[in-house]
């Protein structure tokens, strides 16, 4: 059903919370995410021409970089994008075959691909370009929040968690309940800011970006321009002269 | 967005086949059109035919035509579904009013047109609310869009009445019509253009990342080296310029024009109204294939402000 389940209070809310103040911009968690996912819950991930030019192919996680601000405020800033499980998503509602659902149970946003048609109106609705045409197949396929590692019984506990959560060197993405204020995330995000993407939409996304701390004031300073040592200076007068100067 | 010439193709033709249905529904049963049984006969099948070949053309816009008759299940919350179940409907009175008109059978004539002129609005007007309804489109989530498909689809499909009307002798009053709902598009077109062109977008780079409490932001680095799907369906980007000039074209060959047309022909008559009715309709259906095609080519989608601006 297309039609989205009733919210009820304090329904669990499963999804990311993204640091942009650690994350790096390493790639890791969209190759994981994709090595993953290419045997997982809406396998396969595939790619066009993968061994000559024009490669693309099918992801769930994209890192884009930006530049924010100018001069000493500016930033480089790192930046994920992948299905923040919106929590009233018109990619569900569009869908006219059911393929597309919200899980009661838990938010997480899926798509069956044995229903799907591949009209792609899906795609058309999401504001974040979380949905990708496996054009292959002819149907849509997302982010299933590693639904089949989450619940996964037969990894040890400690890696039930989303792919691109494990695999991230920087620790810049967290899991969690986010319909629970006592949760780890929840907590962070309160902590620390954390913020929705694009809220005019209204599309209420449960994902959440935790926004890049002010830089320090020591960074502000122009650092300082170190001298030759003195071993480095070959004229004795002017070894004399370093020495007798820098007392 | 992408202009996929099975989209543009199936919401013309079977917009004009509607509008034609709509027309012939309501006019014939009014005595308003030439009574003869083959020119409603014609005429419908005319409207039947442009209705069918624009859905077959939509399917080909599937990535699992196979499946297609699954979109005909979620019509509670999805104007695509909708659509389709109001496709579905519509064919069964066009189909008995098809009949009647052949057969002269006047007193079937009255329902079947009717309910069969319901269900070609109710059809189109849910093809205008699929893109009505899609906010991260903001040239299409406006409200001028959804009853903009409902005027062109029946200016396009008063314009082919008027030009079969006029075969049988009896196109004055569709060729009216045309003319008035040709003037109508015109200047209900130019009112959209100006609206949009004033409507800033709700959402900004700034509010897409989240990081405009930092400064203006500018994208350093893309995903990825090549193109992607989301790049070429919902980053395609016509040039300002092209857009301009096609913008005139449509209104003069899709609205201007046929309307011109048909008041010369109303005004002349005889033999020259056939051939102004034939022309005029040829530049309405044509005027609307770069109408439809602009429809998509200048939406913008909120996924391209991740991008870098295309050049
Ligand atoms: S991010 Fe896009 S695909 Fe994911 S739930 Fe929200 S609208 Fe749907
Ligand atoms: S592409 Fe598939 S999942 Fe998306 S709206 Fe169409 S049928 Fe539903
Ligand atoms: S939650 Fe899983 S599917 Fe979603 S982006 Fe992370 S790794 Fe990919």
């Amino acid at each position: 059903m297309t039609s989205l389940p009733n919210p009820t209070p304090g329904a669990k809310k499963l999804g990311l919370v993204i640091d942009l103040d650690t994350c790096v911009g390493c790639h890791a968690c969209a190759t994981n995410c994709k090595e993953w996912n290419t045997s997982g819950h809406m396998a396969p991930l595939p790619d066009q021409h993968p061994y000559s030019a024009a490669q693309e192919g099918v992801w769930f996680n994209r890192v884009h970089a930006y530049e924010a601000g100018d001069g000493d405020e500016g930033r480089t800033v790192h930046f994920p994008r992948s299905c923040l499980h919106c929590e009233t998503p018109a990619c569900v509602t569009v869908c006219p075959t059911g393929a597309s659902y919200k899980r009661a149970e838990d938010g997480i946003v899926l798509v069956n691909t044995d229903m799907c048609i591949g009209c792609q109106l899906c795609a058309w609705a999401c504001p974040y370009g979380a949905r990708e045409l496996d054009e292959d197949q002819g149907v849509m396929k997302k982010c299933t929040l590693c639904v089949d590692r989450i619940y996964n019984e037969t990894i040890p506990e400690e890696r039930r968690v989303p792919a691109c959560v494990s695999t991230c060197p920087a620790n810049a993405r967290h899991f969690g309940d986010l319909g629970d204020p006592n949760s780890d995330v929840s907590k962070l995000v309160a902590e620390r800011g954390g913020y929705e993407l694009m809220p005019e939409m209204g599309y209420q996304p449960v994902n959440r970006y935790l926004p890049p701390r002010k830089a320090s004031s020591q960074v502000k300073s122009a650092p300082k321009e170190a001298g030759p040592l003195p071993s480095q200076i070959n004229n004795p007068l002017l070894r004399w002269m370093d020495k007798v100067l820098s007392r | 967005m992408k202009p996929a010439p099975s989209i543009v193709f199936f919401t013309v033709a079977s917009g004009a086949g509607y509008g034609l249905l709509f027309w012939l529904g309501v006019l014939k049963p009014l005595g308003l059109l030439p009574a003869n049984t083959l020119f409603g006969a014609t005429a419908a099948i005319i409207a039947l035919a442009l209705i069918a070949a624009g859905l077959c053309s939509s399917l080909l816009h599937l990535g699992r035509p196979e499946r297609a008759w699954r979109a005909l299940s979620q019509w509670r919350s999805s104007w695509l579904s909708r659509e389709g179940v109001a496709a579905v409907l519509t064919f069964l009175p066009a189909i008995i009013f098809l009949i009647a008109l052949a057969h002269g059978e006047t007193s079937l004539m009255l329902p079947a047109g009717l309910l069969s002129a319901v269900g070609a609005a109710v059809t189109v007007y849910c093809t205008g609310m699929i893109y009505a309804s899609l906010k991260p489109v903001k040239e299409w989530h406006h409200p001028m869009v959804a009853p903009g498909y409902l005027l062109f689809a029946s200016f396009s499909g008063a314009a082919l009445l008027a030009m079969l009307s006029g075969f049988w002798g009896g196109g004055f009053f569709p060729a009216l019509v045309a003319a008035a709902l040709g003037m109508a598009a015109l200047f209900f077109k130019r009112a959209y253009w100006a609206s949009m062109d004033a409507t800033p977008a709700a959402s900004t780079r700034e509010s897409a990342t989240g990081l405009g409490f930092i400064g203006t932001v500018r994208p350093l680095e893309s995903p990825h080296t090549e193109s992607n799907y989301l790049l070429r369906e919902m980053a395609f980007r016509v040039a300002r310029v092209h857009a301009a000039k096609l913008r005139s074209i449509a209104l003069l060959l899709g609205f201007a024009l046929p309307a011109l047309f048909f008041c010369l022909a109303i005004i002349l008559g005889g033999g020259l109204a056939i051939a102004l009715g034939v022309l005029a309709a040829a530049s309405a259906l044509a005027g609307l294939l770069v109408e439809r095609w602009l429809i998509f080519a200048e939406a913008t989608h909120t996924v391209a402000l991740y991008y870098p601006t295309p050049r």
